[in-house]
């Protein structure tokens, strides 16, 4: 296991050059520079990069160093901009203690899809866009006073999407986890399974699903939290089998595309359709928790569910 | 002739040929006899069928797949199998007639047997809604398993679905949940579990009832990730370019097989299922048989650990020479 504690290189925090010049100054330093979070496809529309960021929903202006600490949740509306992996990461363990697992494996195209553009070379631009080597990251660490297995998802690599490394680091985690007795929390983000790796990608849902049965028979608890957008593959597997089931704010939650069923059915979607309140109002999820709130909650949460544990779990598979 | 596919044409043809003579003997070409004549029009007409059949491209096979004279699950209930006591409900919310189960007699094995259903026609089609199963379907399935898992039945399933249904009352009673428990459920089932692609096998819809001890797939079935129409229009913007990835996805029997997706494939009567279903039940059956009697030989913490080791395996990925070594030892490095 390769142990990593976060740089601010990591997190992208360090100093990055703004690709436009900042009107501000002609290139001053002090003006022209900024604390920027790691790769986010966050849109900036009309503004100078630099000091500002709009919110995505109500199109406030919100200084950077305020969005930063707010977790990129615009202080104004409460909306719940995306963040990547390595930024939720920080926003919920304790500090250097999350010890990555398989931060080398990357994926293969072994279908050889020839597509409108090969999945090598898309793999190729967006390790080198993100930063990430896939759409999830995993790891053991500790949150409060638990130690705990944390995936975290990505959307920015391809869409979050589940292909077999997705797959194995996840099941990987859900295994160790299982070995060392410890409780389990998967953040996930993702349009769903990785066509590109065809059937590969559709049985990392069996496989996810299976770790987490033994998981579960060891009376072991999974958190499972769902963040925009949480759709298709991965919520028909792992993120819908949480002892609980949490979400953020607006996330977009469903199987299948709205689109989708707009055209098989013909029908108009009702108002609030797949949005993580729809869903708590039918029965699904556990409880709709704010982004500043989810590590307290999920300490809170934990400690309730590691009391007076009963221990007789079942020797796990090879 | 109805629901004739594009390439079967010649085959048609020559059959046709072949049945106006029989009709009208006095019709025969001059110079040879009636019976000459019919022999060697049967004979080109196999030829023809061996030559078309064996140079099927992928989206020939999905046309195949979905041909609604193909035998459906309850042809292979009402054949393959005896004595089916069909058994109803979720017990939450609803009968889904999407999919069918209950009691049957596999040769000397009573066992449970599910199945996604498609209709033949449009009163039919319309009461199983095509095959696509709500949530209901799926909890309905196991609930079934349970009962089978609590009183020691084998489990049969047969999938043949274009996937789990995209509506909004799926999505109010949150299928991608029901298909997800039945995911986690099947793999602790202590009873054998066989699963059958008999001609679609749509994405999740398919594998909610899938994960079993043995995966088989019909020769001209497929089973994939996505529809190769959806992926079209995901990938090239356009759902007519579904034959190119039917062709990219890998899902025909044979790369499925290839890629060691699936333990083994039931080859079809020359000409498709669609053309002999005797044969093709009986092919089906015979194979269900041979896996059942396998199956019931291995001790039951054998056969979870095969079930589980099964689906572990499946992916391929790279992974750094560093971070193998690194994962070896499992205590992490501590930093002071």
């Amino acid at each position: 296991m390769a142990t990593t504690s976060f740089t601010k290189k990591m997190l992208g925090l360090h100093t990055v050059k703004p690709d436009v010049p900042s009107p501000l100054g002609n290139g001053k330093p002090g003006f022209a520079k900024k604390l920027k979070l790691a790769p986010s496809k966050s849109k900036r529309k009309d503004i100078p990069e630099g000091l500002w960021t709009k919110c995505g929903k109500c199109g406030t202006m919100v200084f950077d160093k305020e969005w930063d600490e707010n977790l990129k949740v615009c202080p104004y509306c409460q909306y719940h901009s995306p963040i990547g992996a390595r930024e939720r990461i920080h926003s919920l363990v304790e500090t250097c203690t999350f010890e990555e697992m398989d931060a080398g494996m990357t994926s293969v195209d072994m279908l050889e899809f020839t597509g409108v553009a090969s999945y090598k070379s898309k793999l190729e631009d967006y390790q080198k866009s993100t930063g990430l080597k896939d759409a999830v990251v995993t790891g053991i660490c500790r949150m409060g006073e638990h130690r705990a297995g944390l995936g975290v998802m990505d959307f920015s690599f391809l869409g979050g999407s589940m292909g077999s490394v997705v797959g194995e680091k996840l099941t990987r985690l859900i295994e160790r986890a299982t070995e060392k007795e410890l409780p389990l929390i998967i953040v996930s983000t993702s349009g769903g399974a990785r066509m590109y790796e065809g059937m590969f990608s559709l049985m990392q849902m069996a496989k996810t699903c299976a770790a987490l049965a033994y998981h579960a028979k060891a009376r072991l608890p999974y958190i499972s939290v769902l963040t925009h957008p949480t759709t298709a593959g991965v919520m028909a597997s792992y993120a819908s089998v949480g002892d609980l089931i949490l979400a953020e704010p607006g996330a977009m939650i469903g199987f299948a595309g709205p689109r989708v069923i707009k055209d098989t059915t013909q029908a108009e979607l009702p108002p609030g359709f797949q949005t993580a309140e729809f869903l708590l109002d039918r029965g699904l999820i556990d409880a709709i928790i704010p982004r500043k709130e989810l590590k307290s909650r999920l300490i809170e949460y934990l400690g309730f569910l590691t009391v007076g544990r009963v221990r007789a779990p079942l020797p796990a598979p090879e | 002739m109805r629901h004739q596919l594009d390439f079967e044409k010649p085959i048609a043809e020559l059959q046709a040929k072949l049945d106006e003579l029989k009709k009208h003997p006095d019709t025969h070409s001059l110079g040879i006899s009636f019976e000459e004549e019919v022999a060697t029009i049967a004979r080109k007409l196999e030829e023809t069928k061996r030559q078309v059949f064996s140079n099927l491209t992928p989206w020939d096979k999905i046309k195949i797949a979905r041909h609604p004279k193909r035998p459906f699950t309850l042809d292979y209930i009402q054949s393959a199998f005896t004595g089916f006591s069909e058994l109803h409900g979720d017990r939450l919310f609803a009968e889904d007639r999407a999919i069918v189960g209950g009691f049957a007699c596999l040769g000397p094995h009573k066992v449970i047997v599910i199945g996604t259903q498609k209709g033949r026609d449009t009163k039919e089609n319309i009461m199983r809604n095509f095959g696509s199963a709500h949530p209901e379907g799926y909890r309905k399935a196991l609930r079934l398993m349970k009962l089978a898992d609590k009183f020691g039945l084998p489990i049969i399933t047969l999938v043949d679905t274009a996937g789990a249904y995209p509506g909004i009352g799926a999505e109010e009673r949150h299928i991608a949940e029901a298909i997800a428990v039945n995911l986690r459920e099947m793999t602790l089932l202590e009873v054998p579990v066989i699963a059958a692609v008999i001609g679609e096998g749509g994405s999740g819809g398919a594998l909610g009832i899938g994960v079993a001890d043995r995966v088989l797939i019909l020769e001209n079935a497929y089973y994939s990730v996505i529809s190769p129409e959806g992926c079209a229009a995901i990938l090239w913007k356009d759902r007519a370019a579904a034959p190119k990835a039917a062709e990219a996805l890998k899902i025909t029997a044979r790369h499925l097989l290839e890629l060691g997706l699936v333990d083994e494939v039931i080859p079809e009567p020359l000409g498709g299922a669609h053309t002999d279903q005797e044969t093709t039940i009986r092919a089906l059956q015979q194979c269900l048989l041979k896996h059942l009697d396998a199956l019931v030989r291995i001790p039951v913490a054998e056969r979870l650990r095969q079930r589980y080791a099964k689906f572990r395996a499946f992916g391929h990925y790279h992974e750094e020479e560093a971070a193998l070594a690194g994962n070896k030892s499992i205590q992490p490095q501590v930093k002071t």
